[in-house]
């Protein structure tokens, strides 16, 4: 039996709708585990992504963690995949790149709706530096394949790891590429 | 307020940082730091909320109708959630005081199918590593590759029952993921009888695996009381929705919530005045806010939200097999000595008593024949403002809008469910991290014991980053040849 392949996978500045998607490859997850095995992922506790064959992005990248986690995901990982519509183009979270964050920050932690009196924007060093505008993975770094889609289906994520793994170039007919 | 182990006191220095980066095996991004002494004594314990979207923002100025397919990218394991919150927020503003019984039944059915994939993901994909080999058990094991492994039957129907929901969610909205079938004033599709057919050859089978996941963790935490009744355990309020009579309703209702001893805080009030209940703090470390029941005021207004809190709060789970099972958790808190059982691992039980609930809902909707009518629309009066709330997955969600005479959103304001258990999750680390950390050797397994606190309330943490922050310094982000991409904000 030949080695498994390693998959790391990670949400950035997504919803986690494209690891669902992932998911909804449902039964055909148990035959996948005989040919990969799981990195760091929202799945498991490894925390650090390893050396890897595939890395799957979720998201696009919003803060300076998630330029930190897409680096060492690039580090590491043979193949990386803007896996939907947010690592692709930015998608839904990157309408507020027209805006000012100043403003956002302002209205929703000191002027917005049901706040406590003397609500001031939170500031910790904890919690990672915003960045003025929301990025799609590639402008960070180099990207393999992008896989669109909001989020891309169960089917064409089943068909495109399938041709992956085989070694195949992944190719989406008509009938899985799509856009919504 | 602060509460005890929230902030280290200025006068220790040196403390040592521990952090877990990410919290894995949840919904979302988020982190716990630890600072410890010399002695491994813990000072301080954090649960961090690290991102920030911005969406109560970013949709105003778009047209109303937009909202509830743009909301739902809040959070793509319950989308269900913030799509039916947001068109029951707008049904107001179109003046749809009633829904067609066709359209309420459709949002219905595709709302208990999410109950059922949202709670069969969380036990079974996310959580039962640890509830099945220990917390802290082999990393490399405690994962739901390992559950496949060692307890191959289980891993199969938790696979199945999650995918028997997302079916039911693909025929009702449309797509698994962030499907369109619920609008302003309705739906805009029904069911066929051959979809309904569909379903109904695998929903008795959905009740029978639902069962028996309820009875895997009624044993387990009937086998081993000392860690179930007892880790993670605070005396606390809790809040859900109930339908008039007091049954457990996940789609509409009145508030009700409950003091620690089962009183009654408030009863059948119209969320349309959300706002006079619960107003949020904000602290300096978190993205996300911390609610508060105005009544009783932030140090003891906080408040638990989700499967316990609805199993408890209810007089009744209106299907027949729940209902006994509902039964069985509250006569074992009974035993206990207490009204309400208040163990965070409780969470477990209840939202497998929930699951088996959405189950039986989905079996006998399937047979209700206005899921083939065609009905499917209301408007009325239009309204300027309108708050949509529903009990989602992880609890009860609220959703407020208002809406210009151009059609364009002005305010938005959300309280996620997972906001509402900000204060408990918090609670509940630094109540594990004093009974089970402090003063020893921090190790891997140890740290664990941290997260399967934070998973038993199944937080779902992109939702509660709808906001957005900034922090007092400043970044550059640069490309592969030095070019400036971005420059971080600067206060």
């Amino acid at each position: 039996m030949t080695a498994k392949l390693k998959v790391a996978t990670v949400s950035l500045a997504g919803c986690f709708g494209c690891h669902m998607s992932f998911l909804d490859i449902d039964e055909r997850l148990l035959p996948l585990l005989d040919l990969v095995e799981f990195d760091r992922s929202p799945l498991t506790d490894i925390k650090h992504c390893g050396p890897c064959d595939i890395g799957l992005i979720e998201g696009g990248v919003c803060n300076a963690e998630n330029v930190h986690v897409l680096r060492e995901f690039r580090d590491n990982c043979k193949v990386l995949i803007a896996l939907g519509a947010c690592a692709v183009n930015g998608g839904l979270p990157a309408q507020r790149n027209h805006l000012s964050v100043a403003d956002i920050l302002q209205e929703v932690y000191c002027t917005g709706h049901g706040l406590a009196q003397g609500s001031r924007i939170p500031n910790d060093p904890e919690l990672p530096l915003p960045l003025n505008k929301v990025h799609p993975v590639h402008e960070v770094v180099k990207i393999d394949y992008f896989l669109p889609g909001c989020p891309p289906s169960g089917d064409a994520i089943w068909a495109f790891l399938n041709d992956l793994i085989a070694g195949k170039d992944p190719r989406l007919g008509h009938a899985l590429l799509h856009y919504d | 307020m602060s509460f005890a182990l929230e902030t280290a006191s200025a006068g220790h220095k040196n403390l040592r940082r521990v952090a877990i980066e990410p919290v894995s095996r949840v919904e979302g991004h988020g982190k716990v730091t630890l600072l410890l002494d010399e002695h491994n004594k813990v000072h301080q314990v954090r649960l961090h909320i690290v991102e920030f979207r911005g969406f109560e923002r970013f949709i105003q100025g778009r047209p109303y109708w937009e909202v509830p397919v743009m909301v739902q990218r809040l959070c793509g394991i319950c989308p269900v959630s913030h799509h039916l919150a947001a068109s029951k927020a707008l049904d107001i503003i179109v003046g749809a005081k009633q829904i067609t019984p066709t359209a309420e039944k459709m949002r219905r059915l595709m709302h208990y199918g999410q109950m059922l994939q949202s709670h069969a993901l969380h036990f079974f994909h996310l959580s039962s590593p640890d509830l099945l080999f220990g917390f802290d058990s082999d990393v490399a094991q405690r994962n739901i590759v390992g559950v496949a492994a060692r307890y191959p039957d289980i891993a199969k129907q938790g696979i199945l029952l999650r995918k028997f929901g997302q079916e039911v969610i693909f025929h009702t909205a449309g797509k698994r993921v962030h499907g369109t079938g619920s609008v302003p004033g309705g739906v805009n599709r029904s069911l066929t009888g051959a979809q309904r057919n569909a379903l109904l050859a695998d929903a008795d089978q959905m009740v029978a695996w639902s069962r028996e996941a309820v009875k895997i963790i009624k044993e387990l935490h009937m086998q081993n009381p000392a860690l179930y009744d007892a880790f993670g355990t605070f005396r606390s309020n809790f809040m859900g929705m109930v339908d008039t009579q007091g049954n457990l309703d996940f789609y509409h209702g009145g508030l009700r919530a409950k003091d620690a001893d089962g009183g009654i805080l408030f009863d059948n009030i119209d969320y349309q005045g959300y706002d006079k209940l619960i107003t949020e703090e904000v602290k300096p470390w978190s993205y996300m806010k911390f609610p508060y029941l105005n009544q009783l005021g932030p140090e003891t207004g906080w408040y638990r939200v989700g499967p316990l809190a609805r199993v408890q709060t209810c007089d009744r789970i209106p299907t027949p097999l729940a209902e006994l099972e509902r039964q069985a958790l509250m006569a074992y808190a009974a035993q206990g000595g207490g009204a309400l059982m208040h163990a965070s691992l409780g969470y477990h039980w209840a939202r497998m008593i929930e699951m088996l609930c959405a189950a039986e809902t989905v079996r006998d909707l399937l047979h209700d024949d206005d899921l083939e009518g065609t009905d499917l629309m209301v408007t009325g009066e239009r309204q300027r403002e309108g708050v949509g709330v529903i009990e989602a997955p992880r609890g009860t969600l609220f959703h407020h809008y208002q809406v210009d005479e151009n059609d364009l959103v002005t305010m938005a304001n959300l309280i996620v469910s997972t906001t509402n258990n900000n204060h408990a999750m918090n609670t509940a680390v630094r109540e594990v991290a004093s009974k089970y950390l402090d003063g020893h050797e921090i190790t891997e397994g140890l740290l664990n014991h941290i997260e399967v606190a934070i998973r038993a309330y199944d937080p779902c943490l992109s939702c509660a980053t709808h906001a957005i922050g900034k922090m007092p310094l400043e970044v550059v982000l640069l490309d592969a040849a030095g070019h400036e991409l971005d420059r971080k904000y600067k206060q």
